[in-house]
């Protein structure tokens, strides 16, 4: 039992892992992840999972933009002054391209790294990797997983559970 | 969430399923079939790789004077094709991104391809200028940091916008054609062994294709596609500044901007196609890359090759209108003077013959897109020559104008910008997925089965 990291069911097409998902949330299992070649449809929804990285990407835009709207500022009428054609020196409208593409550069970064971070990666092993089957996750099979940390989880009983979604296979997950 | 399933089917030719996608997409990366041909080919690239080393090893040597340039022709073919290669950068984002939010199936078989294409476009493109400052072993000056000469980048100036749009825009378009690839290379890592699994899986960062981790990845997908739109209008309108804000006859006109943003994806078209065309017959990849396709791209390049027209007609109206001596005397020199033979092949090139795509019968030809796409790309950079160098041949008095024509090394570097271009995109090609699997397999999973 302490040898188990959760439950892996095996399912050929994606309407079936969406079915089981659902199917795994009424029966009151929580620590539940889905694995598949490609993002499906509905199964986010299905797991009550809704990202909030665009959250991010706004907060981090304003703010590099901002600093680079306010550091040009400082620059050219504080730190270090240039009669540019007569321009007074907090020329603010030369200042805007700058600014835009530092916004866009603080917001993609911050978006990118925002993104693997929150997702727990890079992290180049995992205990699902040894799972032989697991391989085709990024081909063409999904899965449905059930940690051993849910507080229903009972081997056998998520085993059975399982086991009546019509999986192609239930796989143990070695901890 | 339902999609639009009668529209997604017609992009694929075949029934293919989800193994099949992969076989022949992730096949086709080391496949024993092309690995002959793509030998030559990479040898090829590489001696163009070299000569771009011998030209870049010349301007760091002897410095800029090895180059054509002399007073009044400051810029010569050097930024002509900085402006060329930026311009072929924005298809690649137009793809990925705008018809992203505009929710086209069909930019799925094409997009990695075409952000390739942008990647390497933009490190060309890239080199130019700062091979062009005469002393490029200082590009760093760009930089804003601080130093012990106390000075700052002049950030009134428009070469100084210019390094913050294309630094922005290399670095965006690189995130986000690597976030599209961590999933293909979680695939290529489970289809393969040993020491190229262990590269593959390095590179996929530990990709598992978990249900939370594809919605933050499409999430981010999405949000950078919304920030790399903004990069398709404003990079080649902050080029245009460039010339615009200078006084030059030629140079100084309202139209530039949206004017360079439409050439830039005409010709950005053009090099999808001239590549798409022969690549997807190489590696086999019809199915995926089909003729419906390509007429898709050619109803683009049509689009945007019109309005190019209106900017050429805009031009010669507001050098007319203007009342200006110097503006009239360009005009008349581009109509009947000594830019005339440029200048009507140039229309002949970029406006005439892509007037054939009205018709399907020429959109449906890959023979005749091929051909057209070259003749773009060679219409495009001529037409960067006119606006660069013809301008600054023509000078404001009879007195201040000159004569420019490259040198050897002018043209060395940009033979060897080619093949540094062609050795990347053969790299790219022989070693991860052309087309993204991840998105290949949505399309693939929501097409209508027979029968079902």
């Amino acid at each position: 039992m302490s040898g188990l990291r959760g439950l892996l069911a095996e399912f050929v097409g994606a309407g079936d892992v969406l079915a089981a998902t659902r199917a795994a949330r009424r029966a009151g299992y929580v620590a539940l992840d889905v694995f598949s070649p490609y993002p499906v449809a509905g199964v986010a929804e299905a797991l009550a999972f809704r990202s909030r990285l665009s959250r991010v990407t706004f907060v981090a835009g304003l703010l590099g933009g901002a600093a680079m709207f306010l550091f040009q500022g400082w620059v050219h009428a504080i730190d270090w002054q240039l009669d540019i054609g007569g321009r007074r020196p907090f020329a603010a409208p030369a200042f805007i391209v700058p600014t835009f593409e530092v916004t866009i550069l603080a917001a993609a970064l911050a978006t990118v790294f925002a993104m693997f971070i929150r997702n727990g990666l890079p992290r180049l092993h995992h205990p699902l990797f040894s799972v032989p089957a697991f391989e085709r996750a990024s081909r063409d099979r999904f899965f449905l997983f059930i940690g051993a940390d849910d507080p229903k989880f009972a081997a056998p009983a998520v085993r059975t559970f399982l086991a009546s979604l019509a999986p192609l296979e239930v796989h143990d997950v070695p901890r | 969430m339902i999609r639009r399933i009668d529209r997604t089917g017609r992009w694929v030719d075949g029934e293919p399923d989800l193994a099949a996608v992969d076989d022949l997409v992730a096949g086709a990366v080391r496949s024993p079939r092309t690995r002959r041909s793509w030998l030559v080919a990479a040898a090829l690239a590489g001696l163009g790789v070299l000569a771009l080393a011998l030209a870049v090893f010349g301007v760091f040597w002897w410095y800029v004077g090895i180059w054509g340039v002399d007073t009044p022709v400051y810029w010569g073919i050097a930024i002509t094709s900085f402006v060329w290669w930026v311009g072929i950068a924005h298809a690649g984002t137009l793809i990925s991104a705008i018809l992203l939010l505009a929710e086209q199936p069909w930019r799925r078989s094409i997009n990695r391809f075409a952000e390739a294409m942008t990647l390497f476009a933009i490190a060309c493109a890239g080199m130019y200028p700062l091979l062009h400052l005469g002393r490029p072993e200082l590009f760093y000056w760009l930089l804003p940091y601080p130093n012990t000469y106390g000075y700052w980048p002049q950030f009134l100036s428009p070469l100084v916008w210019d390094f913050f749009a294309i630094a922005t825009y290399g670095t965006v378009s690189l995130m986000f054609w690597y976030v599209g690839l961590v999933p293909d290379l979680a695939t290529m890592r489970d289809r393969s062994t040993g020491l190229r699994a262990r590269v593959y899986g390095l590179f996929a960062l530990g990709w598992r294709g978990s249900a939370r981790h594809w919605e933050r990845h499409q999430t981010a997908y999405l949000l950078l596609a919304g920030l790399a739109t903004t990069l398709v209008v404003s990079v080649h309108t902050i080029v245009s500044f460039d010339f615009a804000v200078a006084q030059l006859p030629g140079w100084h006109t309202t139209v530039f901007p949206p004017y360079f943003v439409a050439g830039a994806i005409f010709s950005g078209f053009a090099m999808v196609l001239t590549l798409l065309i022969p690549v997807r017959a190489w590696l086999g990849l019809q199915s995926f890359v089909t003729a419906r396709h390509l007429d898709y791209c050619a109803r683009l390049m049509l689009t945007a090759g019109l309005v190019v027209a209106y900017g050429y007609a805009a031009e010669l109206f507001f050098g007319w209108y203007s009342g200006d001596p110097h503006e009239r005397e360009l005009v008349a020199s581009h109509l009947h003077g000594r830019s005339a033979p440029l200048f009507w092949l140039i229309v002949g090139l970029n406006v005439v013959l892509p007037q054939s795509l009205w018709w399907r019968g020429a959109r449906r030809s890959t023979a005749w897109l091929f051909g057209l796409s070259i003749a773009v790309n060679l219409g495009m950079w001529l037409e960067r020559w006119l606006i660069v160098i013809s301008s600054l041949e023509h000078g404001l008095l009879p007195t201040t104008g000159g004569d420019y024509w490259p040198t050897f090394w002018d043209w060395l570097t940009l033979v060897g910008t080619l093949g540094f271009f062609a050795f990347f995109m053969l790299l790219f090609l022989r070693f991860v997925p052309a087309i993204a699997l991840y998105e290949l397999r949505e399309l693939v999973a929501d097409r209508p089965r027979r029968g079902a």
